[in-house]
């Protein structure tokens, strides 16, 4: 099995381990994102450490899937066992949405769609100060509701931030429904095209995929790139995949032990 | 204001090359000192607030000192949550230059007028706030506090020519700037419309009254040990700020008299009410809200007439 897919793994039974310990949900948001931060923290993103200057950043605009995000961070060891298991603890820094006290964390987020007008301005810092470093961002589909990340599409689009590369975890739900009952914004790929993004369509839990789309970017001069991932939210749990209510939703003691089982039986 | 704080920061940024200015698409014949020396380190961002913060935040992550600049309501209220959660959460240097602080936009109605910028952004710990009474002091104000490590707001006036007598461009973080001493009152300014305070204190002296007039420019960190001074030492302050009384000089005031036990009255000469739709000047509405020279004497009288009886 490839590093990423073990990777991805540890990842989902970190997500439900620790938020079985902590009783909280978001699980099903976490678990939608397990594979493409498993490639990210396996495979692309360039920190020798965190606080590096030169590093590639990486923002997850999702704040609410934090649990898959301090998944990597420990399975990088720039958060210890100790401090992991504090998530949701009183005193612990580990709260639901990431804080940029946490190592690796480079900005802090939980507020839908303020999290790629950061993540363009670290993109046009990097240019500005000549520096070769990548600029991620995974954002949700729902944060596309937001009217304020469609000026920093436009923004990254007219100055050309070919270093800004963003992920569209697209699992068509949101807090209280499907997106395409919500507010529909179908086709999402074409849309981002249309604002003059290089826009890839993909599976989001194909992790050889996910690489091989992300090795695919042009290194050069042009547009910002965005992967619009194909997700199924809950992931790899079958009695959460796509449904509403494990978004908010914390696991029984017998829903954990089959959540786990099934992750665990994953090839 | 608006030219001293383009002239000078071209000054500073020739020096400091950290130093980039974002814009809201606002900024005509004001930002060009700027602009044409530093064409690559000046954005328009397009009508865009919430973006030009968040794009702000990304860039003084990476060692950046950006400026951003609109008009106040706009640099300030539609892009709150991002000031929030961006400088003032990563604790990070940004800058928002927020122009036509209280009616300086007076013809352009409502939506232009900054009566709340002070209030909002002094909620926000850690942010420091500058309200320049003119472009003397707002020069002095920005050579003093460009390199602070945390966010700052500057309210900047549009006016390039008044002067408040007596301030000679002075400007102290955490301090006030005292321009005239007397014995009976003492009045508290915010901002351009100092100059009617001022205005006020010298109609007043020649009727026998007078006053103590200090400058409130550094609003955050409040200059909390001179005002207590200050307050302790008059039965009658009277603060004049073209925002709404709650939230700017007034409330700053009225919480340090209470947290210190103080027996001074304290009138908050200010914007009270709901948004009228009536427009007019900068001095036409300062009259309609009390903020006139004329209408600040009245206000001063009657607080003395009543304190005598």
């Amino acid at each position: 099995m490839s590093e990423s897919r073990v990777a991805a793994r540890r990842i989902r039974e970190i997500i439900l381990h620790q938020s079985k310990r902590a009783n909280v949900g978001h699980i099903g948001s976490a678990l939608s994102v397990a594979d493409l931060l498993a490639v990210l923290y396996t495979d692309v993103l360039r920190i020798a450490d965190p606080r590096d200057p030169e590093r590639d950043r990486f923002i997850l605009s999702k704040g609410h899937a934090s649990l898959a995000l301090y998944a990597a961070l420990s399975l990088r060891g720039w958060i210890s066992r100790q401090v992991l298991d504090s998530f949701c603890q009183d005193g612990s820094i580990l709260g639901v949405h990431p804080d940029r006290a946490v190592p690796g964390v480079d900005f802090s987020t939980g507020s839908l769609g303020q999290g790629l007008s950061m993540g363009v301005g670290a993109a046009l810092a990097a240019r500005l100060a000549d520096r070769p470093h990548r600029v991620f961002v995974l954002v949700s589909d729902a944060e596309c509701n937001t009217g304020v990340l469609w000026e920093a599409v436009m923004f990254a689009a007219h100055h050309r931030l070919s270093n800004l590369i963003v992920i569209v975890d697209s699992n068509g739900q949101q807090a209280l429904g499907y997106t395409k009952d919500v507010l529909d914004i179908a086709p999402l790929a074409e849309r981002w095209r249309a604002f003059g993004w290089d826009t890839q369509d993909i599976d989001g839990h194909d992790t050889e995929g996910i690489a091989r789309a992300i090795e695919a970017i042009s290194k050069g001069p042009g547009a910002p790139h965005v992967l619009v991932a194909r997700t199924v939210f809950g992931k790899g749990v079958s009695y959460m995949e796509g449904q509403i209510k494990w978004h908010y939703w914390p696991m029984s003691d017998e829903e954990y032990a089959r959540a786990l089982a099934e992750v665990e039986s994953r090839p | 204001m608006r030219k001293a704080f383009a002239t000078t920061l071209a000054a500073l940024a020739e020096k400091d090359a950290r130093i980039l200015l974002l814009t809201g698409d606002l900024g005509y014949m004001a930002l060009e000192p700027f602009s044409e020396k530093f064409p690559r380190r000046f954005f328009n961002v397009g009508v865009a607030e919430q973006n030009m913060i968040g794009i702000a935040t990304g860039l003084a992550e990476a060692g950046f000192i950006p400026f951003v600049y609109s008009i106040t309501t706009f640099a300030t209220l539609r892009p709150y949550e991002f000031i929030r959660n961006g400088p003032v959460l990563h604790r990070l240097p940004v800058r928002v230059a927020g122009v036509g602080g209280g009616f300086e936009y007076g013809h352009a109605g409502p939506t232009h007028h900054g009566l709340e910028d002070v209030g909002v952004m002094r909620l926000q710990p850690g942010l420091s706030v500058v309200a320049p009474a003119d472009h003397a002091q707002a020069k002095t104000a920005l050579l003093s506090t460009w390199n602070l490590p945390g966010p700052v707001f500057y309210r900047l006036g549009k006016d390039d020519k008044s002067v408040v007598p007596g301030l000679d461009g002075r400007f102290d973080l955490g301090r006030l700037q005292l321009i005239r001493e007397g014995k009976d009152l003492l009045w508290i300014a915010m901002g351009s419309v100092a100059t009617e305070a001022a205005a006020a204190a010298d109609l007043l002296a020649r009727d026998g009254v007078s006053s103590t007039v200090a400058i409130l420019a550094s609003v955050q960190p409040a200059p909390a040990a001179d005002l207590e001074a200050l307050l302790a030492r008059f039965p009658l302050a009277l603060t004049v700020e073209a925002h709404y009384v709650v939230g700017g000089a007034g409330s700053l005031a009225a919480e340090i008299i209470a947290e210190k036990g103080l027996g001074c009255r304290l009138l908050r000469c200010g914007v009270r009410g709901a948004p009228e739709p009536i427009g007019g000047s900068q001095d036409f509405l300062h009259g309609m809200h009390g903020l006139s020279r004329d209408s600040l004497v009245a206000t001063a009288k009657h607080a003395l007439h009543l304190a005598r009886t």
